[in-house]
């Protein structure tokens, strides 16, 4: 197994990585974020808001905490950057009704999260529409400069498109003891983003759905705690 | 206590006395005590050794009861059940039926008897609850299903006798939990049924005892009726004339000598630890089975079809011996097995009496039983089981109260089954032993769990599963959470399994599937690994959906070594009595010469590990400093022990690098030197082993502890907040699935104190963490820590440190770098070295 290598630090102090797509400069951030310095956009993807309340009203009440944590992360996230712009790409609520259930904490900082800058929801499978009295713009996807921002990969991507869906991970055996964790994965013509949400699980990359989106090699971006890890598509291993 | 002389004809009528008397045998002793008891109306625990005729005693009162019933004339409705027996594995239930029968049809009883286990058609389950037989027998799973449904107060009705077989199995596990509060509830139904329990011999009996009846704050308990214990056991400690081993778990030096014990037994049952060894040992003898015995392999994993293939030829006598685990340490009798081999450690001197009392099943005659220790460690703690053995000692049991899990799972059942009353609920579920002691904010807890999760957050209460009626009295919300509970129902939750299949030649799909491992095992492989499986070197090739696909290989020595260790850690009382082994040089004479000679070097070139105290040894080696600790306290509390210290270590500034447990001592290794930092007062070691380590320091590393994670996972199957099959199963490629470790992660930062995660902590204090004899073992040997700084590793410590190499080669270096480092260690430990100096403090 090739030892782990990292894409090029864009700052040595924070640890996160620089790649280019289509010719846009773009650093991941070890959350799971994308942050487009030229555009002062930051690209979350698959938030899954409200997940636990979907799982409680079939009967499995999942812990009720998952939107507060997911939103608190991205509260960092926007802390960090100051984003001028916040898009969501897509499956940012669980299902249609997820905005509804929203509790009134979970509402209030939303709102503000979005307060001063533009945010974009992407429409999903899971939330087609706009979710009521959440604010921001709906769009199905969103051009902006080279970049083409959507939920689901279309099957016949050009140069430069960025997607969520998958949730992807990778998985790795290193001296005997397997590791599993969220990922970006690339091609240097379209990224996928790994989910942000508190609930979301992933799909291993090697998973004929997802690493059928790239035609030939591709690379995933491990997060960690303080940075992403390169490593090469054919080094991660399938989960079963 | 009865006057059994007396009037044995007074307690057992005709019928039984000429079935009896027709087959030469005499009514034994504790049969008569039993209808005795039964007679006063008295629930009795027997304890009996296998072959005493235990089953037949617990159910002689219910077959002459039976008997001189009066055949009913057009009564309004048929006789309910009279008897319900319950056994720990439907087998047993299944082949108990059979020898009732047998009896019952020669005395000429007019009684039904039947069995509901999951394998029961549903047409006959149901036609059991309409018009249940006289005696059903079934398993716990089975009567919590039972009490489950709105019928089962007319079923139990009539109830007048429970039998609990194998209780000593069952009391201190979470089904036995389930199965406490099942008896709760049929106590409430039926408060004249007598309970019978049936135990092997244990530490304490009277934790049992209180199991028959209910309690009611004064720990009210079951009569008690000892059986003649039989002859001794012929049991000894094989004395291969071969090296002994220093570390590994495959006794292969002994090999010739089992296959040689083999060949002069009848039958002969090898019980190994782990299935990975069963594999190994099953391998290694059909290796030199020259005279092509017929050998075969028992396992957990195998396919079942293939489980009872072996135990149908078992039972005709066609086998010669089984390599087997624990799988049969319970079940059936099998006459012809003379002999048993116990290959390892035994671990606890309960299961080694259990396994022993797997050879004849003639009381008059001794069971003969040879253990094999696979290395040096194993040879004191052998030695010590034998002691205990002949002594009849038995470990004590864990002291555990009833799990929450477990608990929420049955509240749930109890509303499904009709609307309940708190209050009423409490005084019963605490009238169960397990959870004599249940505290009415947990049992709250329990309800609240069911109803909305019991989140402090109450968002979900328009989801409730159970709601509060006006009179106050909780019922389920709709009939989805009753289907739900159904197919939750259990205790026992199987870590994700996936099937080996065979990869034939010609297609991708085709193949014969060998069995199953577990998810975590096949997750350390990558293709082109090889391992051994079903009595094969097996490579592995790609995992697809619920399938580890795998092909033959020429190759002979697998690559990826088997699990350390032995699956159960070393009993507490068995550590002590090793600890008292090592101690005492005057006893040493009954050890091999090597072993032997292995300590007294100890004692020259260290010390020995005392009986109170902790021996810690710091030493060099190989460009590393290493840290040795000997507390026997069994590998999970070792490993939790490293885990903490690594991290204490780390804090300091010493740089610990990793450390390795086996059964008696911990190794930690880095690259400072932690001689001179004790010699320099940087490094205090009565700081490092503070018990104040299980706090904050405990805290932190549960969180992302994959062994907590499974746990938890675990807990909230039970509790049915995860469903069954959850996550996983039924994935397709484009689902994405979402795993319990996430909701841990959540549930963990925003409420610490959620009754789940307070049962996952319990669970890992006496489980897979072990944290309860961790925390003992710090207590006992504060300010007893007794150190020494030696020039180079001690005899004692190469065991540990040749774990460090297995690790190390896992995956894939050659049997030769082992070897060599193997030879390297024990060449410098046993040298008499220029520089030797003796031992520094």
């Amino acid at each position: 197994m090739p030892a782990t290598m990292t894409a090029g630090p864009a700052d040595e102090r924070t640890g996160e990585s620089e790649i280019e797509l289509a010719g846009a400069r773009l650093v991941l951030d070890p959350a799971g974020a994308l942050w487009w310095p030229a555009e002062r956009a930051l690209i979350v993807a698959d938030l899954h808001l409200e997940k636990g309340s979907a799982f409680a009203a079939r009967g499995v009440p999942l812990p009720p905490y998952d939107t507060r944590a997911t939103l608190a992360l991205l509260e960092r996230l926007v802390a960090r950057w100051a984003p001028r712009t916040l898009i969501a790409l897509g499956d940012s609520f669980h299902d249609r009704g997820g905005a509804g259930r929203l509790g009134d904490e979970e509402r209030a900082s939303l709102a503000l999260l979005t307060r001063g800058r533009d945010m974009v929801w992407i429409a999903g499978n899971h939330d087609p529409e706009p979710m009521p009295g959440i604010g921001g713009l709906h769009a199905g996807e969103l051009r902006l400069g080279r970049l083409t921002l959507r939920h689901e990969p279309a099957a016949e991507a050009g140069e430069g498109e960025v997607a969520g869906h998958f949730h992807p991970v990778a998985r790795l055996v290193l001296r005997g003891r397997s590791l599993r964790r969220r990922c970006f994965a690339t091609d240097g013509r379209r990224l996928v983003l790994p989910a942000l949400g508190a609930y979301a699980g992933g799909l291993n990359i090697r998973d004929a759905a997802l690493a059928g989106l790239f035609g030939g090699a591709f690379d995933a971006h491990l997060v960690g705690a303080a940075r992403t890890y390169r490593i090469a598509h054919h080094a991660c291993l399938p989960d079963r | 206590m009865p006057d059994i002389d007396a009037a044995p004809d007074d307690l057992l009528p005709e019928p039984f006395r000429r079935w009896f008397a027709g087959r030469g045998w005499a009514p034994r002793a504790h049969q008569l005590e039993l209808l005795a008891q039964a007679r006063e109306g008295r629930s009795t625990l027997l304890i009996a050794p296998t072959g005493a005729g235990k089953t037949l005693a617990g159910f002689l009162p219910s077959l002459v009861e039976l008997a001189g019933r009066p055949v009913p004339r057009n009564s309004p409705r048929p006789p309910g059940l009279h008897t319900l027996y319950i056994s720990p594995l439907k087998a047993l239930a299944v082949d108990v039926a059979r020898n009732l029968e047998r009896p019952a049809q020669e005395m000429g009883l007019a009684v039904r008897i039947e069995t509901r286990t999951g394998d029961t058609p549903a047409s006959r389950r149901q036609r059991q609850r309409r018009d249940p037989p006289d005696i059903l027998l079934t398993t716990p799973e089975q009567i919590a299903l039972l009490l489950a449904s709105d019928d089962a107060e007319p079923l139990f009705a009539d109830l007048k006798r429970i039998v609990l077989d194998e209780l000593h199995a069952l009391a201190g596990s979470k089904r036995g939990d389930l199965l406490s509060l099942g008896l709760a509830r049929l106590r409430a139904i039926a408060p004249v049924a007598q309970t019978v329990g049936l135990s092997a011999t244990v530490a304490d009996p009277d934790t049992l005892r209180r199991w028959l009846v209910p309690q009611r704050g004064n720990a009210e308990m079951g009569e008690l009726v000892i059986a003649d214990p039989g002859a001794a056991p012929d049991l000894s400690m094989l004395d291969s004339a071969a090296h002994v081993p220093w570390a590994g778990h495959t006794a292969r030096h002994s090999l010739k000598e089992i296959y040689g014990l083999i060949t002069r037994h009848t039958t002969t049952l090898v019980f190994v630890n782990t299935r990975m060894q069963a594999e190994l040992l099953f391998q290694e003898l059909w290796h030199i089975n020259d005279a092509n015995l017929p050998i075969a392999l028992h396992h957990g994993s195998l396919d079942v079809s293939q489980r009872r293939r072996v135990e149908a030829a078992m039972g005709e006598g066609k086998l010669k011996a089984v390599v087997c685990t624990s799988s049969l340490d319970l079940g059936i009798d099998w006459g012809a097995v003379d002999l048993v081999v116990n290959v390892g450690a035994p671990k606890g001197s309960s299961r080694l009496m259990q396994r022993i009392g797997r050879a004849n099943h003639r009381l008059d005659e001794p069971s003969r039983a040879v253990l094999v220790p696979a290395n040096r460690f194993e040879v004191l703690e052998c030695r010590a089981a034998l002691e205990a053995v002949r002594a009849g000692a038995q470990d004590s049991a864990v002291v555990r109260s009833g799990a929450l899990d477990v608990l929420a799972q049955h509240v749930l059942g109890m509303a499904c089954a009709t609307p309940f009353d708190a209050d009423e609920l409490f005084a019963e579920i605490t009238s169960a032993e397990p959870y004599a002691e249940l505290s009415r904010a947990d049992f709250d807890d329990v309800v609240g769990f069911n109803a909305t999760g019991g989140y402090a957050l109450r968002a979900y209460e328009r989801f409730a599963r159970i709601r509060q009626m006006k009179d106050g009295r909780w019922r389920v919300a709709n009939p989805q959470v009753a289907q739900q509970y159904r197919l939750n129902v259990g205790t026992i939750v199987e870590s994700t399994m996936l099937k080996v299949r065979l990869a034939s030649a010609k297609s991708r799909f085709g193949g014969r599937v060998l069995g199953e491992v577990e998810e975590y095992f096949v997750e350390t492989m990558s293709p082109g690994d090889t391992f051994v499986f079903a009595g094969e070197v097996l490579e592995y090739l790609t995992i697809t959906e619920n399938e580890v696909r795998v092909a033959r290989t020429s190759a002979k020595e697998p690559r990826v070594p088997s699990y350390a260790g032995g699956k159960f850690p070393l009993s507490t009382f068995l550590a002590a009595r090793v600890r008292a082994l090592l101690s005492e040089p005057a006893r040493w004479a009954s050890l091999p010469g090597q072993v032997r000679d292995w300590l007294e070097l100890q004692k020259l070139r260290s010390r020995l590990p005392g009986r109170e105290d902790l021996l810690v040894e710091t030493f060099p080696r190989g460009g590393r400093y290493h840290l040795v600790a000997y507390p026997f306290e069994g590998r999970l509390a070792h490993q939790t022990l490293g885990m903490l210290l690594t991290r204490r270590l780390d804090r300091a500034g010493l740089h610990p690098l990793g450390f390795m447990a086996n059964d008696y001592a911990l190794v930690i290794y880095g690259v400072s030197d932690m001689s001179l930092a004790i010699a320099q007062r940087r490094l205090s070691l009565d700081a490092l082993f503070d018990a104040d380590m299980l706090g904050d320091d405990l805290e932190e590393w549960l969180a992302e502890s994959a062994l907590m994670k499974r746990t938890f996972r675990q807990c909230a199957v039970i509790a049915g907040l995860i469903e069954r099959r959850f996550p996983g199963k039924e994935k397709n490629s484009r689902q994405v699935t979402m795993s319990t470790d996430l909701v841990y992660d959540v549930l963990r930062r925003h409420e610490p104190g959620h009754v789940l995660l307070r049962t996952a902590r319990a669970d890992a204090a006496t489980g897979l963490l072990d944290i309860r004899r961790l925390s003992d073992m710090l207590t006992r040997v504060r300010g007893r820590i007794d150190h020494l700084a030696l020039p180079r590793v001690s005899p004692l410590a190469v065991p540990v440190m040749l774990e460090i190499g297995r690790e190390m080669v896992a995956g894939g270096a050659s049997e030769a770098l082992l070897a060599e480092a193997e030879d390297e260690l024990i060449r410098e430990a046993m040298r008499a070295g220029d520089d030797d100096s003796g031992p520094g403090r």
